[in-house]
């Protein structure tokens, strides 16, 4: 048996918080170097989806593989060891720390030395130190905000952040990018931006899966979308097709829109 | 926003000034010693508190747990040495034969042997209160650290009875001082004709362990688990989702700073001669928070800063407030406003500079990995 393509496989993942069924069975199979879309209305699930994936909450029931491998999201470290890394709806950086040092945190998992090598500055200390440096130095350059790297992380502009975000994302050298919202709040020439540099991160390899509001952007940018609608998976497939999917238009407009209006 | 900058002594050094800096600090007790020992023994506490503070600053400045029990791991470190070096464990144990004709000559555990088992004392009980407290952040944690460092002290101030271990309120005395090559660092030592006090050796030892823990604290902070500690202070969730394992992060900051408390707790019990468990209080460890969040929190220069001058202050304010007094016509006690003037002190810097004395630059600049 050949294994399937998929990079990331969620097989019936299901969440209720009290009385509320959040997720109900919802599958999702992202294939390797696929920009991949979640939308939904608001309160459909997205963002519950998206921290039971990343082990933020812990799913009540569901399968998840990650390159054909079960990983548990018991831990949200353990799943950014697996392979998934993600940014947050609303920013979270490091705010005190310089941009370099977001993204060398970020460079943590790839590396290894202790306390000790630290504390006698050991050969393979100051190698890797030098690595991860160069590294990071690389991913600021990749996402465009070199210029930037000895200031504090809360003083860039807003798109900015959103940029150091995901080069701090990526520097965790993950299978899967998960971005939550990236283009919340942006304007017109930052969202271009923004498409021009996913696209980029998918040349590398990385696969994304992507959540957003922005339906204009998701039809511009993904391979393929799930609607996801009251914890209910309703539509997946290309662009095209959910665009004209009765179900979605109803989840998004209320019952007996009109389909060309 | 205005970050604020260095104070204007700090902008003024350049690179050649810490060498004047060092000539500085080797003189200075030699310039003091002669004008009493009382001088000294000020530098040598303002120095015991500087370790203190760099030990809690890993734990509240880098990975930003703010511990109210820190005094814990002081006095751990402190009763250690006094238990193994004087006649208190050798009195308790001499009812059994055996151990009477073994420690005849009475408990006398070198000091270098003892150092290391107070580190590892006080690691092991960071990380034992650590556990516990892993999911607790900000008031929650400092509530439950302060019942901690409460704990301990009630235990030392209780456990002479049914076994008398500690001695109780009484405190323990008699204890040995450090000695090198045979020569107890208490005695007064002639080098080519000068006179060097107990409290003058005990200066440069201190300065060299204080040297010894800047460097610690400072390769730490410029290593990756450092940048993991401020990671975790800054954004505990973001900090997991970068694949950081919290726990162990915060376990290694714990048992690490707790480390630094119980060596300097060691030193103090030999400086002295003399613990009891009215120096472990809660205001011991609250002083200790203060110079931490008063020098600048997590920045290591802003914290040593810190520690000398709460420490030295309300030595140097004995002078000010005896003449004070007499201006209140000794109505007001010569303590209280002493008291007063500290607490005034305090408060005026943290209204002038928040961010404390010398906080991180606004722009930190890579430096060199050495």
């Amino acid at each position: 048996m050949t294994p399937a393509p998929f990079i990331l496989e969620v097989k019936g993942a299901s969440k209720r918080f009290g009385g509320l069924q959040a997720l109900e069975h919802v599958n999702l199979s992202v294939k390797k170097g696929e920009i991949y879309g979640l939308i939904g209305p608001n309160g459909a699930g997205k963002t519950t989806f998206f921290n039971v994936i990343t082990g933020l909450y812990k799913a009540d029931q569901g399968d998840f593989f990650i390159n054909n491998v079960r990983y548990e999201p018991s831990a949200v470290d353990l799943v950014a060891k697996a392979g998934i890394a993600r940014t947050f709806q609303n920013i979270r950086l490091f705010k005190e720390m310089t941009v370099l040092e977001n993204v060398m945190v970020g460079e943590h998992i790839q590396t290894h030395v202790g306390v000790w090598g630290a504390l006698v500055r050991s050969h393979a200390f100051k190698l890797e130190e030098a690595l991860i440096q160069r590294r990071a130095q690389e991913l600021l350059a990749y996402v465009g905000i070199e210029k930037f790297a000895d200031k504090r992380a809360k003083t860039l502009s807003y798109g900015d952040q959103r940029r150091l975000e995901i080069a701090r994302a990526l520097a965790t050298e993950p299978l899967v990018l998960a971005l939550d919202e990236p283009a919340a709040g942006m304007n017109a020439t930052e969202k271009l931006a923004l498409k021009e540099l996913i696209q980029k991160i998918r040349q590398r390899g990385v696969s994304i899966l992507l959540i957003e509001h922005d339906v204009k952007l998701v039809m511009g940018l993904c391979d393929r979308v799930s609607v996801l609608d009251e914890g209910h998976l309703i539509c997946v497939g290309p662009p095209q097709e959910v665009q004209t999917n009765q179900r979605v238009i109803e989840a998004y407009l209320g019952l007996g829109a009109p389909v060309h209006g | 926003m205005n970050f604020p900058k260095s104070p204007w002594f700090v902008q003024r050094m350049e690179q050649r000034s810490y060498l004047f800096l060092g000539l500085a600090l080797l003189v200075l007790p030699l310039i003091l010693q002669p004008f009493g020992n009382a001088w000294v023994r000020i530098l040598d506490m303002a120095m015991i508190y500087t370790m203190l503070a760099l030990g809690l600053n890993i734990v509240v400045g880098f990975a930003g747990l703010l511990d109210l029990g820190y005094v814990a791991f002081f006095a751990l470190g402190a009763y250690l040495y006094a238990l193994l070096a004087s006649p208190q464990l050798m009195e308790l144990l001499s009812a059994y034969p055996l151990w009477a004709s073994l420690l005849s000559a009475g408990m006398h555990v070198p000091w270098w042997l003892i150092f290391p088992m107070a580190a590892l004392l006080a690691a092991g009980m960071g990380v034992l209160l650590g556990a516990p407290t892993l999911k607790l952040r900000g008031d929650y944690l400092a509530i439950v650290t302060l019942g901690f460092g409460e704990i301990i002290r009630v235990f030392l101030n209780n456990l002479d009875q049914p076994i008398n271990i500690t001695n109780g309120p009484r405190g323990l005395g008699s204890i040995d001082p450090i000695q090198i090559a045979g020569h107890p660092l208490s005695r007064k030592l002639m080098v080519g004709g000068f006179e060097l006090a107990g409290v003058t050796q005990y200066y440069y030892l201190l300065l060299v362990m204080v040297v010894l823990s800047v460097l610690l604290c400072w390769r730490l902070q410029h290593s990756r688990i450092g940048r993991a500690w401020v990671a975790i202070r800054e954004d505990e969730i973001a900090a997991q989702s970068m694949g950081l394992n919290t726990r162990n992060l915060k376990l290694l900051a714990f048992s690490l700073g707790a480390t630094l408390g119980g060596v300097s707790g060691a030193f103090f019990a030999a400086f002295q001669g003399f613990i009891s468990p009215e120096s472990f209080g809660l205001g011991e460890s609250v002083m200790i928070v203060a110079m931490v969040v008063l020098g600048g929190l997590g920045h290591v220069p802003g914290v040593v800063l810190g520690a000398l001058l709460l420490s030295t202050l309300p030595e140097l304010l004995r002078y000010a407030a005896t003449p004070l007094q007499d201006l209140t016509g000794g109505r007001i006690d010569a303590a209280i406003l002493r008291q007063l003037l500290i607490a005034l002190t305090m408060i005026a810097v943290m209204l002038a500079r928040p961010q404390g004395l010398w906080p991180a630059p606004e722009d930190q600049h890579q430096k060199d990995p050495r």
